[in-house]
């Protein structure tokens, strides 16, 4: 069975060209970049490549880019590094929409004490920017508003709400975790002060991140140890999976035009086949601001988990946002904060893709999806009374 | 992605009996839309009162899907007698097992047959006879109790996995755990372990403790009343707060230490712990 993967805003293939670069740091150059001799010395120069290529994506000075772990330790340290170095502020400004990597962390400073204001999105996903207005305070800490969304793809005006934070002089956050690599960001001429990436999204492997923190921004490091990322976060580098981050950054620059052309009219033209080819399906999130990449849609009647397991038996790997498939009994929350009713909420399907996606794997796609709907609307209770309420049977 | 067995895949992939049985002896329906799962079961007997012909349809996630069909497999060939005594493992059995957070599927089956059953007999499930405990999902006393009793559940996060009920707001899972203590204690089985004893605090750790509980536990409660406290010292089992904001002015704050302050730090704590206001 081929695997047909389209399910890129969870995780992306490592790129054959960024495995290659980093097979040498393994067992030939292993020395620790720290280190005085030239064995290490020579690490060193890599790990400063990479951060050079990291930075050219982004448009940011190489002495801006902090790497991590992953997209989820660049969100903590960024928020909880900000909020450590204003510690009478206890207000925190961020979306109903977040990651996890930022909602949990509203969550817990809650607990803690701290006041959260968590601005609400219409129905096509997007953030009212007066809200955002009314909602700073002298308090405020710190704002953190994702760039795009991962489950819809809607993208932010994140230069308009960094203008409006920049004029309280508040530092500024964003989760880019899914724009880096799929548009084009400069962080030079940007109100953001700290952004976070995530390497998996973008080719890279798992288990890598960055967070570019603006020069002059108030920040405690997170991780506390020795003098790495100068002092910005401890841990002795992790040489093969930072060259191959520089090497996916390298790609994704190169590769951007073809993102926003290519890939994006693939995407489209699966949107509008699935439109026209099945009924009662609804585009989530506001189709003019959203990532190159992503279908979010909801067909009514049925429930995500059943079109994904039917979609995973034919080897179509995409995602949804419907309660089974995460475990909790709610749809997702980033669907109920958009107020998507709720005939639509639990049939919501993901299909993110990438540069490695093909025209045939969407009519694979395309052949398979409206047979698999239509089948399980044939076997939902609700199907039926829909139609008798229409008067079309 | 869940672990589904073969039969599961088997019954979502190639579910038997789907449709609505014209002008059947009993009919029930289940869940919702808005529930994330239904199921409208309906069944005809033949002469000897035994089902002749039973027939599902479901809105649902795959392992609800296969839930129903295995019912439908279940179901045929038995009197109501018989198919009265099906429950919820018999379900979950026939298909191998299912996920423990899926069990709520076969419970949804199970729900079904009761209400077709009593729609034949010419009787009603009434929802209004009982008390809704969960308001999220819609789901009564009844349908709790019955699903402890069935499966022998003890705490609150397997009473979500089989009935759904407390997997929303959460605001009723205080009400789930006297549930499932009375039931218990009626089925004659211990009530869930107590809280392991207080192992014996040294003062630096009594300290941190105590820290942190009021951080984490007290503040952020009286904040959202406008209020805030401080700690001003710990001498032995006495510990010295005193109160700012509202809460400083509050008539009723002397109720507020006694009773909230205290009790939390009693419970996260040490049972020793008395509180004194200071005004300062």
């Amino acid at each position: 069975m081929k695997t047909v993967y389209v399910d890129n805003n969870a995780t992306t293939m490592v790129a054959p060209e960024v495995v290659e670069a980093m097979l040498p740091y393994f067992s030939e150059l292993y020395g620790n970049a720290s280190s005085m001799h030239f064995f290490g010395g020579q690490v060193q120069k890599k790990v400063n490549e990479a951060r050079d290529k990291v930075a050219d994506l982004l448009g940011a000075d190489p002495t801006e880019i902090v790497f991590t772990s992953c997209g989820t330790e660049s969100d903590n340290a960024a928020i909880r590094g900000v909020l450590d170095s204003y510690l009478e502020k206890r207000h925190f400004i961020t979306s109903r929409v977040e990651h996890a990597a930022v909602n949990n962390v509203a969550t817990y400073l809650g607990r803690k004490g701290y006041r959260v204001t968590e601005l609400l999105v219409d129905r096509k996903g997007r953030l009212d920017l007066d809200d955002l207005r009314e909602g700073i305070t002298d308090q405020t800490a710190i704002v953190s508003i994702m760039y795009a969304n991962n489950e819809t793809g809607v993208i932010f005006p994140i230069e308009e709400i960094g203008q409006i934070v920049k004029e309280r002089g508040i530092p500024f956050h964003t989760d880019a975790v899914q724009a880096v690599g799929k548009i084009p960001i400069n962080l030079a001429k940007s109100t953001i002060d700290m952004l976070s990436l995530s390497g998996h999204k973008l080719h890279a492997p798992k288990g890598t991140g960055v967070l570019y923190i603006r020069k002059g921004t108030r920040f405690s490091p997170f991780m506390i140890g020795g003098h790495q990322e100068s002092g910005r976060r401890g841990g002795t580098e992790n040489v093969p999976y930072v060259v191959g981050l520089g090497k996916a950054c390298e790609l994704a620059k190169k590769n951007m035009e073809d993102e926003n052309t290519r890939v994006k009219a693939l995407r489209d033209y699966l949107e509008k086949r699935i439109l026209e080819t099945i009924p009662n399906v609804l585009v989530n999130g506001d189709r003019n601001h959203k990532l190159p990449n992503t279908v979010s849609v909801s067909f009514e009647y049925v429930e995500g988990e059943s079109i994904l397991i039917m979609l995973s038996d034919l080897g179509i790997c995409a995602s949804s946002g419907s309660a089974c498939t995460s475990g909790s009994l709610e749809p997702s929350h980033v669907l109920r904060a958009m107020g998507v009713p709720f005939t639509a909420a639990h049939g919501s399907i993901r299909f993110s893709l990438s540069i490695y996606n093909t025209k045939e794997e969407m009519d694979y796609i395309l052949e398979h999806l409206p047979r698999i709907v239509a089948r399980l609307r044939d076997i939902s209770p609700f199907w039926k009374d829909y139609l008798k309420s229409q008067g079309k049977i | 992605m869940w672990e589904y067995t073969d039969k599961v895949k088997d019954h979502f992939l190639n579910p038997r009996n789907v449709g609505e049985i014209e002008d059947p002896d009993g009919i029930g329906e289940v869940g919702s839309l808005a529930c994330g799962d239904a199921l409208r079961l309906s069944f005809k007997l033949d002469e000897k009162k035994r089902i002749k012909d039973v027939k599902f349809k479901t809105f649902g996630c795959a392992s609800a899907i296969a839930s129903s069909s295995a019912l439908t497999e279940i179901l045929k060939g038995r009197t109501l007698e018989e198919a009265e005594k099906v429950s919820n493992q018999d379900i979950a059995n026939y298909l191998g097992g299912l996920p423990e957070e899926k069990m709520h599927c076969s419970v949804m089956g199970r729900e079904a047959l009761e209400v077709a059953i009593a729609n034949y007999r010419g009787q009603k499930v009434k929802k209004e006879d009982f008390e809704v405990v969960c308001n999220c999902f819609g789901v009564t006393d009844r349908e709790i109790v019955k699903a402890i009793r069935e499966n022998d559940l003890k705490t609150v996060e397997q009473v979500t996995y089989y009935t759904k009920a407390g997997g929303g707001c959460a605001k009723c899972h205080p009400k789930i755990e006297t549930i499932i203590e009375s039931v218990r204690k009626d089925m004659g089985k211990e009530a869930p372990p107590p809280k392991p004893e207080k192992k014996k605090l040294t003062n630096i750790q009594k300290i941190k403790l105590i820290e942190e509980t009021i951080g984490r536990e007290i503040v952020p409660a009286l904040k959202a009343d406008g209020g805030d406290l401080d700690l001003i010292d710990i001498d032995g089992n006495k510990v010295f707060v005193a109160l700012r904001g509202k809460c400083s002015f509050c008539p009723s704050s002397e109720v507020t230490l006694k009773q909230y302050v205290e009790t939390k730090l009693r419970e996260f704590v040490s049972d020793e712990l008395e509180v004194e206001e200071v005004r300062q």
